[in-house]
């Protein structure tokens, strides 16, 4: 059996603070009731916002009739798209394509979608008028499945296209984008169709991974106003800095006079990245001179953003030892009416799908493509999930075909350390084999008595990229604050960034206090996603730190009268005249009284971020399941995941993220799914949309950690967050498919689907 | 409006409402905001508080029915800034981790701890089923609510 690798001992306890498990920087706050959440926000003079929702998936707006809303008492204001383009505002936003307007111009493109906002004293008097507005349509042909979507005939979304604004996920096949395709991504090298002439095995299938509902507990909401013509919003977003620039587009103003403020979230995972809701409620801040609060119920998040679904085509070729030969992949991601983030989900899908094996062949073609339904974007992990399913199952289904062990299968075939798995990208900064073994070791591959085991792995390019700024100032007292723009969503950013500083300072953790998610008040950073934070981040929390230490010994040597190189870095401060100084006796020294010492950190796509990604977000993670043969009710029984993070700074806050995100994709494993009947979603709130509960843990759980310092952000660490997820949906279709002799192929593998698949093979049997 | 009276977090009110006032639009109103409201349907837990020590989801329940009753919601939990042993076992375990549901996992562990103060882990996961979590998974969860019941006097 092979080490568990949980870390090098030695090497740990070259660090204070930095590996500890430190208590989390917000936690008397979140176990008191104390913590703020922009839910929790009120200002003097306030009034409530409501939206009013579309009724139809495809129509135009021939008219609003608004006179009873307005004379309803407390009403301020019923405002429509048109109100904002008569008053000079721009509606539409997006950080890649800017079609998605606030409230509905013209027409409306899936039923729930936004189409008039009532400001009132209060919400219950919002909500009261809202239902007197009467919107008039006239329908237009809707098209909600997305291969109907690509078809020639079909109701087109968007004649005309929206001003190209970002260029993540575009940079493949833009000039195609014909139809109803939002993007195309395209990965290609060798002679894939001479490979598949002379493979020994083609396994060929039809995959299909579900839209999901992300659930972030808080549901978006935000609360703008207007102060001395600046624009100052707090929302629930992950990439504040993000929606500053959509919001100063739309208001023309500059970035300096929008700010934008993310205090706790309730959740994030990826269903709070970019634009929400931010736009209309500063629309009706502006039209109405008050300040606006706007919170959508959890029914109305589900009709504000959901997660791509996916439908795969491929075909994988081996030889007799069962080496890759070639893949092919088409994907069709459906992607809902507006572009929002799936360009970047399509390109990643497409970069994923194949997984980090050596494969001398390879097509790929994935579309994202409008249809009229809930707009899709980001949730944990994107692009990762929607892809493996066909990419790991088919590695499985050609095991099974080889009579080749799919450990084995797999161990041939994965990329090595230092290996490329996508030209010109960063080499792989993992062991995947050894991390695979540990994975399987724990296990119990193969599995006995009834219990059957999946696993897989991926190694993902998150789409993080490395723009990153901090800031640190250091006390006369000898204490520090860090100043960040990542936004703490419950991943634990505080934290680790706070153990960072106290590690690079030689400070205690109760020195370092931390100001975070306020790009008023904050350095700029571009995203808190992709488990980008602690790798990018840190870095820039590191180089401040640096910059800090240089000013404090440039101010030492002005105040020693020595040059500078004769002033050396002291634990907690600096050694000069073979003295130690604190760095409050610096500072005063050089002040004469009070004082502070500002160090700035910046990184960017160049010097250890020069290749991308970043890093390779690992996924290595499985399951061991039963299956009732009788209701087709699939049961994990152990989870096991290897969390291959370089080093984890924090280890408890890895496994969390780790449990987490496994536990959601069990989620989508299992049960979870948007359904659509007909131009409606059937289960848009949380009864029919059911989530992971406590019943529904595993008995078993093995976190493990591996830890080879590989990593290019602090002390040798790299990403965590989305990993332990991606791999979930083909480990637990892996799973079930050993369990009853047919791979399911569509997830979630519902009771219902596997009880169809083990008729279908009884039936099979039978003939 | 009504007048009703209550104990909340151990103090006398008297208050004004309307008779569709929800009991978390009552507490939310009165500074009280660590009580959540999420799914807003009975079904997440996020707005758990006690009343007369029994856990109720305060997004359903009338204000009026907290009538001539005691309230408790997360802020009077901890007594003389002493964190009371589930929030010191919450923050120990890294039982959380957005902190939306936080306040109503710890009262909903309270009322399973008042009334079984040494469960066994399957009862803890059983008692805590109306009580959603996206974030940690619940296993850190399970185990800050057995920590606190070993750190019980």
């Amino acid at each position: 059996m092979p080490a568990r690798e949980d870390g090098d001992p030695v090497e740990r306890t070259r660090f204070r603070v930095a590996g500890t498990e430190a208590r989390r920087a917000d936690g008397v706050a979140k176990v008191t009731g104390a913590a703020r959440f922009t839910v929790d926000l009120s200002v003097p003079g306030m009034a409530h916002a409501v939206m009013v929702r579309s009724t139809r998936a495809h129509a135009r707006i021939l008219g609003i009739e608004r006179e009873a809303a307005e004379r309803m008492p407390g009403v301020l204001a019923v405002l429509a798209g048109a109100d904002l383009v008569a008053a000079g505002l721009h509606p539409y936003y997006g950080h890649v394509v800017l079609d998605h307007p606030a409230l509905a111009v013209g027409s409306v493109r899936y039923h729930g979608e936004p189409v008039a906002l009532v400001v009132a004293e209060t919400k219950l008097q919002a909500a009261e008028a809202a239902d007197l507005v009467e919107v008039r349509y006239e329908d237009l042909p809707a098209v909600i499945d997305a291969d109907e979507a690509l078809r020639p005939g079909a109701p087109i979304l968007h004649h005309e296209r929206g001003q190209r604004v970002g260029d993540e996920g575009m940079d493949q096949g833009e000039g195609a984008l014909e139809g109803n395709v939002c993007a195309i991504a395209r990965v290609q090298w060798g002679d894939v169709d001479a490979a598949f002439a002379k493979a020994h095995l083609v396994v060929e299938g039809e995959y299909r991974y579900p839209m999901l509902y992300g659930y972030a507990m808080e549901p978006y909401n935000a609360l703008a106003f207007f102060d001395q013509g600046d624009l100052v919003v707090y929302s629930t977003a992950q990439h504040v800095y993000m929606v500053r620039r959509d919001l100063a587009r739309m208001f023309d103003l500059p970035l300096a006079r929008v700010r934008v403020s993310a205090p706790y979230v309730g959740g994030g995972y990826g269903t709070k990245s970019y634009t929400k809701i931010e736009g209309a409620c500063a629309m009706a801040a502006h039209l109405t001179g008050r300040a606006v609060k706007l919170d959508l119920s959890v029914e109305e998040a589900m009709l504000t953003t959901r997660s791509d679904s996916s439908h795969i085509r491929c075909r994988s070729a081996f030889d007799r030892d069962g080496l890759l030969l070639a893949r092919e992949f088409d994907i069709v991601l459906n992607s809902g009416a507006y572009t929002d983030n799936s360009p970047l989900v399509n390109s990643k899908t497409a970069n994923r799908c194949f997984g980090p094996y050596r494969i001398p062949s390879l097509r790929v073609v994935s579309r994202s493509v409008f249809t009229n339904t809930v707009p899709a974007s980001s949730l944990r992990g994107f692009g990762a999930p929607q892809g493996n399913i066909g990419g790991e199952l088919q590695m499985d289904e050609a095991a099974e075909k080889l009579g080749i062990d799919p450990v084995e299968l797999r161990l041939r075939n994965l990329a090595g350390p230092g290996e490329a798995i996508l030209p010109g990208k960063r080499p792989l900064d993992a062991d995947l084999r050894e991390d695979l073994r540990c994975l399987v070791a724990s296990l119990e591959w193969p599995g006995t008595g009834g219990v059957s085991v999946g696993f897989g792995v991926s190694a993902s390019d998150a789409g993080a990229y490395p723009t990153s700024t901090a800031a640190v100032r250091i006390h006369a007292d000898d204490s520090a604050t860090l100043f960040t723009g990542s936004t703490e969503l419950g991943q634990g950013s505080r934290t680790v960034l706070c153990q960072i500083v106290a590690e690079e300072l030689g400070l205690s953790l109760e020195r370092v206090a931390i100001v975070g998610g306020d790009t008023g008040v904050v350095p700029y950073e571009r995203t808190t996603g992709a488990s980008r934070t602690t790798t990018v981040t840190g870095r820039a929390v590191q180089e401040a730190c640096r910059d800090a230490r240089r000013r404090v010994r440039e101010l030492a040597a002005q105040n020693e009268k020595v040059d500078v190189a004769a002033v050396e870095d002291a634990p907690a401060g600096v050694r000069v005249k073979d003295r130690e100084r604190s760095y409050g006796e610096v500072i005063e020294g050089w002040f004469g009284a009070g004082g502070e010492v500002l160090g700035h950190g910046s990184v960017r796509r160049g010097e250890g971020f020069a290749q991308m990604p970043p890093f390779w977000e690992i996924g290595c993670s499985g399951v061991r399941l039963s299956v009732d043969r009788e209701t087709g009710v699939a049961r994990v029984e152990k989870l096991v995941t290897v969390g291959d993070v370089g080093f984890a700074i924090n280890p408890a806050l890895v496994h969390g993220q780790d449990l987490g995100a496994a536990t959601m994709g069990m989620g989508a494993a299992l049960r979870e799914e948007l359904v659509y009947e007909g131009e409606q979603l059937v289960n848009p709130n949380v009864v029919d949309y059911r989530v992971p509960r406590f019943s529904d843990q595993p008995p078993e759980i093995d976190l493990m950690l591996a830890e080879r310092h590989d990593g290019a952000g602090p002390f040798g660490a790299k990403g965590a967050g989305e990993g332990a997820g991606n791999t979930i949906g083909s480990s637990v279709a892996a799973a079930i498919g050993r369990a009853i002799g047919v791979f399911p192929h569509e997830l979630p593998a519902t009771p219902e689907r596997v009880w169809r698949l083990l008729r279908e093979r009884d039936e099979r049997a039978r003939r | 409006m009504r007048q009703i009276s209550l104990r909340l977090n151990g103090v006398a009110r008297t208050v004004e409402i309307e008779d569709q006032v929800l009991l978390v639009e009552l507490v939310r109103s009165l500074g009280l905001t660590g009580t959540k409201v999420s799914c807003d349907t009975e079904v997440c837990g996020a707005c758990t508080v006690l009343l007369d020590g029994r856990p109720v989801s305060a997004c359903t329940t009338l204000a009026l029915e907290a009538d001539g009753r005691s309230v408790l919601t997360i802020e009077g939990l901890a007594k003389a800034n002493q964190l009371h042993p589930l929030q010191q076992a919450f923050i120990d375990n890294f039982a959380f981790q957005c902190g939306f549901c936080t306040p109503g996992m710890i009262l909903a562990a309270k009322a399973l701890l008042d009334e079984r103060p040494s469960p066994t882990a399957e009862e803890v996961r059983r008692w805590m089923e109306g009580n959603i979590c996206r974030c940690t998974g619940y296993q850190s969860i399970v185990d800050a609510v057995l920590d606190a019941a070993g750190r019980r006097p």
